[in-house]
Parts: C-alpha cells; sequence; structure tokens
C-alpha cells in the first residue's frame, strides 16, 4: 500500500517530489498564509468587540437583554458556513453589492467572533465574586479604581486561556472559506493536483497529508499555550 | 419572495435535512463510543494507549473537520481505499466528534473524587463494579451538558460535507442559488432548517446547563 509513495519507476518521479517540484511548497504556505490572514483579522476585530460586547451583555434593560441574546443565540446555533452563505451569496442580492470571498470571510468571523469573546467576557466578569467590588467601595475607591485594579485584572487573568482556545478555533473554521471560492491551502492544494494529474497521478494522498499536518502545525502550539497559561493563571 | 418556488423544493430540504441528521447521528453515536472508550483508557492510564490516545486527540482538536473529509474523501482512493462520501462524512464525524466527547467524559471523570473509589473498593466492590454503579454515574451527570453542547458542535459541522459532493442542505441551496438565482428562498429554507434541526437541542442545552449550575453552586 505505501510502496506508491516510496518507489520511483522510470517515467515517474517518486510522489512526495510534487512537494519540491517548481514552486509548489511556497505556494501551499501562501494559501495557508490567505487562510491565516483572515483570522487574524477577524481575531484582532472580535477582540475589542467582543469587550465591547460583554459589557453589554451585562446591562440589564430588556431591550439591551433581547438584542445581545437573540445575537449571540443566532450566531451561536447557525454553522458558520451557513452564516458565511448568508453574508456571501445574500449581500449581493439583498443589499445589492458584491462581497469578495475573503470580505465575507472576515465579516462572517468577525461578527462570530464577536459574539463568542462576548460571551467569554460576560461570563468572565460575572464570575468575579461581589464581594471583591464590595471591598474595593469599603476601602473608598472610585468606581473606576475598582474597575481598573480590582475587576479588569482579574477579568484579563481569567479571559487570556480562553481567548487563545477562540484563536484555535477560528483558525479551524475558517478553513470553509474555500467553499465560498477563496483561493486558499486547500484550493491551492487542488489546483497543484489537476495542474500535475499525468506526471502524479497520486498527488492528493500528499498534498492532503501535507495541509492535514500544515493545519496542525499552526495550531497545536496555540492551543497548547491555552492550556499552559490555563493551568497558570488559574484563579 | 417566490412563495411557490419555496412549496416546490420544501421536499428536496426535508431530503437534505434527512441525510444530515442521519450521519450526524451515526457520527454522534461513534463519537460517544469512542470518548467514553478513549477516556477510559486515559482514566485507568493504560501504557501505550495512553499515548496513543492522547495523540489522537491532539491530532483531531487541531485540524479542521474539512481537511480530515478531504484527506479521507480525495486522498485516500489514492493509497486504494475508497469510502462513499456518506461513509466519508460518517468517519469524519466521528473522528472529530471522538475527541471532543473523550475531553468531555474526561472531565467528568476528573471530577469524581478519589474517596468514592477508596470506599467501594473497602466495601469489596470489583473493578468494572466500581466504575459502572460509582464512578461512572457520577461522571456522566457531569459531563452532560458538555456533550450536549458537543452534539450540536457536530451537528452543525456535518454543514460542510457539501465539500465533499455530500447533498445536504448546503449543497441543495447552492444548488438553488446556482441554477435558478433563487438566492433569498435558498438562504431562507437553509436558515429555517438548521434552526428546526438545531434550536431544540440549544434550549436543551441550555437548560441542563443552568441546572448543573444551580446543583452544584
Amino acid at each position: 500500500m505505501f510502496n506508491i509513495l516510496l518507489s520511483a519507476n522510470a517515467e515517474k518521479p517518486p510522489v512526495y517530489t510534487i512537494l519540491f517540484a517548481g514552486n509548489n511548497f511556497q505556494r501551499l504556505l501562501w494559501g495557508l498564509f490567505v487562510t491565516l490572514r483572515v483570522s487574524l483579522i477577524a481575531v484582532l476585530l472580535s477582540l475589542p468587540l467582543g469587550i465591547l460586547f460583554g459589557l453589554f451583555m451585562r446591562r440589564k434593560d430588556p431591550i439591551s437583554r433581547g438584542i445581545s441574546q437573540l445575537y449571540l443565540a443566532f450566531i451561536r446555533i447557525m454553522p458558520p458556513l451557513v452564516l458565511l452563505f448568508l453574508v456571501y451569496f445574500g449581500t449581493a442580492r439583498i443589499a445589492g453589492f458584491h462581497l469578495s470571498g475573503e470580505a465575507s470571510g472576515i465579516l462572517v468571523f468577525t461578527l462570530w467572533g464577536t459574539a463568542e469573546m462576548g460571551d467569554l467576557v460576560r461570563a468572565a466578569i460575572g464570575s468575579i465574586p461581589r464581594h471583591q467590588k464590595e471591598s474595593g467601595r469599603s476601602l473608598g475607591l472610585s468606581s473606576w479604581q475598582i474597575y481598573r485594579y480590582i475587576i479588569i485584572p482579574q477579568t484579563v487573568r481569567r479571559l487570556i486561556p480562553l481567548s487563545i482556545n477562540l484563536i484555535t478555533r477560528m483558525i479551524k473554521t475558517t478553513s470553509l472559506i474555500v467553499l465560498i471560492g477563496v483561493v486558499e491551502v486547500l484550493k491551492t492544494g487542488q489546483q497543484i493536483i489537476d495542474a500535475n494529474r499525468f506526471q502524479y497521478p497520486k498527488a492528493s494522498i500528499v498534498i492532503y497529508t501535507v495541509i492535514f499536518f500544515l493545519y496542525f502545525i499552526v495550531c497545536f502550539p496555540i492551543s497548547q499555550l491555552g492550556k499552559y497559561l490555563e493551568k497558570k493563571l488559574k484563579v | 419572495m417566490d412563495i411557490a418556488f419555496i412549496k416546490q423544493y420544501i421536499p428536496m430540504y426535508v431530503e437534505a435535512g434527512k441525510l444530515t441528521l442521519g450521519i450526524a447521528f451515526l457520527g454522534i453515536l461513534f463519537s460517544l463510543l469512542i470518548g467514553f472508550a478513549a477516556s477510559l483508557i486515559l482514566y485507568y492510564k493504560l501504557p501505550i494507549w495512553r499515548r496513543v490516545v492522547q495523540i489522537y486527540v491532539e491530532l483531531s482538536r487541531n485540524t479542521p473537520l474539512l481537511v480530515q473529509l478531504f484527506f479521507l474523501y480525495f486522498g485516500l482512493p489514492k493509497l486504494g481505499i475508497r469510502f462513499s462520501s456518506e461513509l466519508c462524512g460518517v468517519i469524519g464525524l466521528s473522528f472529530l466528534g471522538g475527541a471532543y466527547m473523550t475531553e468531555a467524559f474526561r472531565s467528568g471523570l476528573s471530577t469524581v473524587q478519589k474517596i468514592q473509589k477508596e470506599s467501594a473498593q473497602s466495601l469489596g466492590l470489583s473493578k468494572g463494579q466500581i466504575m459502572r454503579y460509582i464512578i461512572f454515574p457520577q461522571a456522566l451527570s457531569v459531563s452532560i451538558p458538555a456533550i450536549v453542547a458537543n452534539m450540536i458542535f457536530l451537528i452543525k459541522e456535518t454543514s460542510v460535507f457539501s465539500g465533499i459532493a455530500l447533498a445536504d442542505l448546503m449543497f441543495v441551496s447552492k444548488d438553488l442559488i446556482g441554477l435558478y438565482y433563487k438566492t433569498e428562498e435558498a438562504l431562507l429554507m437553509l436558515v429555517i432548517s438548521y434552526l428546526i434541526m438545531l434550536l431544540p437541542l440549544s434550549i436543551l442545552g441550555n437548560v441542563l446547563e443552568r441546572r448543573m449550575r444551580i446543583s452544584y453552586v
């Protein structure tokens, strides 16, 4: 079974050499970069927006609560791919302008990240015992000081590992943008496989294995970091 | 909005929904089996198997399902291993879900205090009995919200099956958009289909989570 990976016969080079033929490997890395760029921009936008949304979710009035609950529930229930379809196909028809696949991806993952981050922020603030705030007040701190020196440092401690996990989820989910026509790593892989159909008929096993491990190499250190910080910052 | 069009294509969505749910059901079933077995391996710290489980969990949790499916559907046939796209869906979902369910069971098992096991031992229960009557029931009640959350996650993940040519809800919607330009209708039916499938489970999840919080705080 595995001998096809290694054996070279007269006219066909061994299949793994496809990686180094031409600039195939650089192209795959570039494709990966396209995915990562979308997730990175979405993460950078969702961090501040998520914090704002988390604070908004703590408001008590029924209208704010209704809006934030509805938003969170919708984003949570819909598969991310459905959200991508809604934005990518929907904006052109309903709003009348065309968003590129990449822009749709950034928009959707920012909306998604904002909802998820907001919920984390809400939970993190909520998990700080009330006596912290009361003790601060009894020491004569102003409410700004209470936030600055008591609430925010503890919230951030709880948030860091959770938001790092969110980043790996974001990167993995961004792989879906291939299905709305973005030329990222999977699409690049397909192109390489198609272009070398005759010289490397078995290329797909190599290319998809490599893509699998490319994602792993990106996500594994981040998720390990999240685990490590979770242990280290345990409150 | 073209109501007649919607009426005409509802049966297609029902079929696609059934396919999605069927694959999700099998995938979740196998995920639970894998997760249960793997978490027991971790719990009893079986020497080599433990490493295997750890590697499996990390590999599966740090790669996207879509990439796993591409590997199964487009890659493996080159080694002479060929699955139908339905079977690929079930295998991929089980591979992914198994790792998430392992974590869910593991975290449940880790909350059961050691004294429970020691008391059971002093009562003369066998290893199997301790797991069956003492540890597992307590672990399960802790794990259930995570298990339900994983089920929702896995049903949502089935949406990527259209990537390997499975005629699921996404595939049907994309077809209708491409063939007839009925974008609004197709997207509306898509959203409603997922709401019908996921809303009840998600409400159940919220209720369970709230109940857990009350009973443990």
